[in-house]
């Protein structure tokens, strides 16, 4: 599904990602960990095509085409999400209208007819029930005054509607009580598919509690540096990351 | 010769169309002296300080249109709103045009400020309201002086107009360059309501200078919904002069749509003479290329207990100039005022330009005064936001501008109109997708 081959990022000259190398096959959870500053949001939104970011050199393979050239909306096209971390307020566009524009400017660019007004409103309300979103919630501007749980769970509804093929989870944990959490993560499961793939990044193991992973990879200045199963997070829940920065640095 | 000489020499012509001996002459005699006294504005007038009439008025504009020109009604109706019934006041080149409009004279009168000059029905109301508000600088000046056709709307007590009320004034473009002077009446009496329209469109590339005159006078509960919709082409120039009395516990509101035309300069006038008034005035501008408009607002609070909304959006690409001008004078007798403003802008564009200016003059103490600008861009994480869900980057700037836009299109009352104006905007930014946000 997803491949990522000796990928080098900078941001305004400053290297963040220095050869990183990620395999996500159809069908697997992958988790990426790591501390503040690893390059775990920039690996995400690399996938998702922001601009302010100066691939160097690597390859972005999804299904075995180089996405790097790609516009970030040609590339949800093709079935890219990304849960944002910090979800942006629009104030003046509902939640509704913004998904209805999402689906019908993709299908649009896939060739397909707009989607009939009736399969629409169908498709939001089962949507909206699988994350307790409340109906009043979608005539709201989106994420303009969302509480921090909210736009999280707001998230992973677009994720719902978009049925992507690879969602990128970018701290989708951060800010959510307990009972959010469970919503969101009950969710993300649902969507969960032998056609798809789900990366998610985290600082902590919580999420992953509920979110099972089949792999777990630490993030560590700008390279994935060490891989496992699930019992990593755990590891690293227990230990932080000091012991593996010790490692590398042995 | 230049254009105020002209126009002044041409007023001994003009004379001899009109009805010299009718009271109002008086006044028209009256306004050419004070026109030949003051001239046009200039950019040492503070009032005119961001906009310059110079390069509008170097042009040779006919005066008085030459002949009557036809057209036919399939070939513009795309600039009226046809999916809704409505009465028509129509004028082709300056000419009343019978022939494309619906007048009616059944309990109210929506019909030609022409006729209502020279029948005596009208005369009471004429001689009640014609020229009693307009200002006298120049401009306005100049349209008195010369006021002889426009639309004259009267509604008397306790009616409501049936429908809306479309004014469509068209120029075919057969003069090489033209002049046009309207000059609107409308007297709302108590407890009634009328909704307008009003449009100018030139159809040709051939220069056009509209200096318009409309006087509205809404009665005690009076209720006037005037909308204006200026997306006229890159050769047409208006400058609006548009003043309103209300009286007490009144309703009056007016939208500008700027979406085009060389110069536009709005002068919106609200003076509030009576308790419990609730004047509005929203604008949305989106102009692109050299376009420049510029809105110059005043309302006046002079009784207290009284309400002003002012909410001015402003979308300014490639070399457009914007200006707004708010100012709000509440006097001492005028407590208790809530008066309000806002102006807000986004560059498209680094050689775009707005000029934001609130002028409150407040002389009474217990009031609620507030105004706020704002200068920005389109916010650049919205953009990746939507680009992340599919949406193109043209597409999702249109939503943005759309959604910024979006309360002042929310307040129009006649969902046709603002179905309309949804595809003016989609239209304007070159995108397909169904605004019904």
């Amino acid at each position: 599904m997803l491949e990522i081959k000796d990928l080098h990022a900078s941001v305004e000259g400053k290297e963040i990602l220095k050869g990183l190398n990620l395999k996500v096959n159809a069908g697997e959870i992958h988790a990426v960990m790591g501390p503040n500053g690893a390059g775990k949001s920039t690996l995400a939104n690399i996938v998702a095509g922001k601009e302010d970011y100066e691939v160097t050199k690597g390859e972005i393979l999804l299904e075995g085409e180089d996405i790097e050239e790609l516009a970030p909306e040609e590339r949800a096209h093709k079935g890219v999400f990304m849960s944002f971390q910090y979800p942006v307020e629009i104030p003046g566009v509902t939640v509704t209208n913004f998904m209805k524009t999402a689906i019908n400017e993709t299908r649009k660019a896939q060739g397909l007819e707009e989607m009939p007004a009736k399969d629409m409103l169908k498709k939001i309300r089962e949507k909206s029930e699988l994350l307790e979103i409340d109906r009043k919630f979608l005539s709201r501007s989106l994420n303009e005054g969302f509480s921090g749980g909210e736009k999280k769970r707001n998230e992973i509804f677009q994720m719902a509607m978009m049925e992507p093929k690879l969602a990128i989870l970018d701290e989708t944990d951060s800010g959510l009580d307990i009972d959010a959490l469970r919503i969101v993560a009950n969710g993300v499961n649902r969507l969960k598919s032998e056609d798809n793939a789900i990366v998610v990044i985290t600082h902590y193991q919580r999420l992953l509690d509920h979110i099972v992973p089949d792999y777990v990879h630490v993030l560590y200045d700008g390279k994935i540096v060490k891989s496992g199963t699930k019992e990593l997070a755990l590891e690293l829940e227990e230990k932080g990351y000091d012991w593996i920065k010790e490692e590398i640095n042995a | 010769m230049g254009l105020k000489d002209k126009l002044v020499s041409s007023f001994l012509a003009f004379e001899n169309t009109v009805n010299v001996d009718a009271p109002i002459h008086d006044i028209r005699s009256q306004a050419i002296k004070v026109f030949e006294e003051k001239g046009f504005p200039t950019k040492k007038e503070e009032a005119w300080k961001y906009t310059s009439l110079n390069a509008v008025l170097k042009h040779d504009y006919s005066i008085f249109p030459k002949e009557e020109n036809a057209l036919e009604f399939k070939d513009i109706k795309k600039y009226f709103l046809y999916d809704l019934d409505t009465y028509k006041i129509v004028f082709i080149d300056g000419k009343y045009s019978s022939h494309l409009s619906e007048t009616t004279h059944d309990k109210i009168d929506v019909c030609l400020m022409s006729s209502a000059l020279s029948h005596d029905k009208y005369k009471p109301v004429i001689d009640n309201y014609f020229n009693k508000i307009a200002r006298q600088d120049g401009l306005t000046s100049l349209n008195t002086a010369f006021s002889k056709e426009g639309a004259y709307i009267y509604i008397p007590k306790n009616k409501l107009a049936d429908k809306p009320i479309q004014i469509v004034h068209l120029s075919t473009g057969k003069e090489s360059a033209q002049m046009l002077q309207p000059r609107n009446l409308i007297v709302v009496e108590e407890n009634s309501h009328v909704q307008i329209i009003e449009r100018h469109q030139s159809l040709t590339d051939n220069p056009v200078l509209t200096n318009s005159v409309t006087e509205i006078f809404v009665d005690k509960r009076g209720i006037v919904d005037y909308y204006k919709i200026q997306n006229d082409n890159e050769h047409a120039s208006l400058i609006d002069n548009t003043f309103i009395e209300q009286q007490a516990q009144s309703v009056a509101s007016v939208h500008t749509f700027a979406f085009g035309g060389n110069l536009t300069r709005n002068n919106l006038n609200f003076y509030q003479k009576g308790e419990g008034i609730d004047s509005i005035l929203n604008g949305v501008t989106i102009i692109e290329g050299k376009q420049h408009v510029d809105h110059n607002t005043l309302v006046h609070h002079t009784e207290p207990n009284c309400e002003s909304h002012q909410d001015y959006k402003g979308i300014f690409d490639e070399k457009a100039t914007g200006v707004f001008n708010g100012k709000i004078i509440v006097d001492k007798i005028a407590q208790k005022t809530n008066a309000f403003q806002s102006n807000n802008n986004i560059l498209l564009s680094d050689k775009a330009t707005i000029n934001s200016k609130p002028q409150l003059e407040i002389f009474a103490d217990d009031v609620k005064c507030s105004h706020g600008c704002t200068i920005g861009q389109l916010d650049e994480n919205a953009l990746f936001y939507m680009r992340a869900r599919g949406i193109g980057e043209k597409e999702a700037k249109a939503l943005l501008m759309y959604a910024f836009a979006n309360n002042v299109l929310e307040s129009v009352k006649i969902p046709q109109l603002k179905t309309r104006i949804n595809k003016l905007i989609a239209n304007k930014l070159g995108v397909d997708i169904g605004f019904d946000l």
